[in-house]
């Protein structure tokens, strides 16, 4: 216990907070090109041709069912095979767009089959326009059906994103992984890491609260377990 | 030196898959073990203890696994411990289960209509008894498919363990690419197996959960 030092890791801060900025921007490309994937996705699953609904079906699934750590392999060292080059940093954005699309396709689609059918044929009976119905009737209960679900898969690919350090890829758990490298203070380094995580993801946490209950008004009380 | 791929490949990987379930099960086990404590934490009527089981779910599920996985394999050596991966790997998907799973069952017993406990009281049943004969058995049955769930996200977790050096399916193929180069072919195979492993599992996972939509739809 008495060489538990973290002085070293302290020196190399900065380092530390370019990685943080790194993760973060890792992160918010995912979610932007995660997302576009899964709106795809998810009209080909709810209003596409047949064809579609199965391919977007064993996409999903197949996904689903592997560790996000095999894809990663599968991408960076599989694609050079078939004559696609990629570096570290393209393979994990590609990788967690993949995987974040497949999650967040069967989200949205849950959030677009909860609209009752009744809803879009009333707003057609009072003349609405489609993009009227989609705006109006649709998207609002749309939204606050998959807020919650979609903010929870944010976080896992902020949280998931360390793994990518696997294939060196340029984020924080690959700065402290050259940090402990040189300072020998492997543990520290990581407890330190650990902590910028979850700071990162308690304020991630925080602001989708925020802005939750600036659109949706406050969260409602599920029923409590009497007595605490 | 590069080599064919041959059938013992196949055997080698598929072998290792043992590895990959025994982990996933003695993790789940080990975490619902002490995921039960975390439970009774939360229920708990001491404010500070609840408390504490509360920073202990948010610790574990605010902060990436890998990250786990090195805290308690580098850790050890603080306390004059060495880990070898196996051990470490136990202890670390083992602590990050109990989170998950406490987490879950917490919120299956407060899914249970609070009528239920006031009922209970109201025919004077202690505190324990109506959770076990009340509410327990109501919330083992909305706990279950979460939980299956989340062993299919435990299953795929334990890869990360490969980065520790324990091997597993993915180090496996790790090994066998390395030696004949087939990336497509052998990450390919990995992926089955895994798939093969959790698909059904999932599915398992989604018609408990419409079974239960249905009966509370009754």
């Amino acid at each position: 216990m008495e060489n538990f030092d973290f002085s070293s890791v302290f020196a190399a801060f900065d380092q530390l907070m370019i990685g943080a900025g790194l993760t973060l921007r890792l992160t918010v490309q995912a979610v932007i090109l995660g997302m576009v994937v899964a709106i795809v996705g998810a009209w080909a699953k709810t209003s596409g041709p047949n064809w579609s609904k199965s391919v977007v079906n064993v996409y999903v699934e197949v996904i689903r069912n592997t560790p996000f750590l095999l894809q990663l392999y599968f991408f960076f060292f599989g694609l050079p095979a078939l004559g696609l080059r990629l570096t570290p940093n393209q393979a994990a954005l590609l990788t967690m767009v993949i995987n974040l699309g497949a999650y967040a396709t069967e989200i949205v689609r849950a959030g677009i089959e909860a609209i009752p059918h009744g809803q879009i044929e009333a707003g057609k009976a009072l003349g609405f326009r489609p993009l009227q119905i989609f705006r109006l009737i649709v998207l609002p209960p749309a939204l606050r059906i998959i807020y919650q679900p979609l903010a929870g898969q944010f976080t896992m690919v902020l949280l998931g994103s360390s793994v990518v350090s696997a294939i060196s890829a340029n984020e924080l758990t690959s700065v402290a992984n050259s940090i402990q490298a040189a300072n020998f203070k492997t543990f520290e380094t990581y407890l330190v890491v650990t902590f910028i995580y979850l700071i990162m993801v308690l304020v991630f946490r925080a602001l989708f609260n925020l802005i939750y209950t600036r659109s949706f008004g406050s969260h409602t009380q599920t029923n409590r377990v009497p007595g605490l | 030196m590069i080599r064919e791929l041959n059938v013992n490949d196949f055997i080698y990987m598929l072998s290792a898959a043992r590895w990959t379930l025994l982990l996933s099960v003695l993790a789940i086990v080990g975490g619902g073990v002490v995921g039960v404590g975390i439970l009774a934490a939360r229920l708990s009527r001491l404010r500070f203890v609840r408390l504490i089981a509360f920073g202990y779910i948010q610790f574990l599920q605010a902060t990436p696994l890998l990250m786990q996985l090195f805290l308690v394999f580098f850790g050890g050596t603080l306390i004059g411990i060495r880990f070898d991966p196996w051990t470490a790997a136990l202890i670390a998907f083992s602590l990050h289960a109990s989170a998950f799973v406490g987490d879950i069952w917490y919120g299956s017993v407060e899914a249970v209509p609070r009528a239920q406990w006031e009922g209970a009281y109201s025919v004077a049943l202690s505190r324990p008894k109506t959770f076990r004969l009340v509410i327990a058995p109501q919330a083992l049955r909305i706990a279950i498919p979460p939980t299956v769930g989340f062993l299919v996200q435990l299953i795929k977790g334990t890869s990360l363990a490969s980065i520790i050096g324990f091997v597993e399916l993915v180090r496996a193929g790790q090994f066998i690419n390395n030696s004949t180069l087939k990336p497509l072919f052998v990450y390919g195979f990995v992926a089955c197996v895994f798939f093969v492993i959790c698909w059904p599992l999932s599915k398992w996972s989604q018609a408990l959960e419409a079974r239960l939509a249905k009966g509370y739809a009754r």
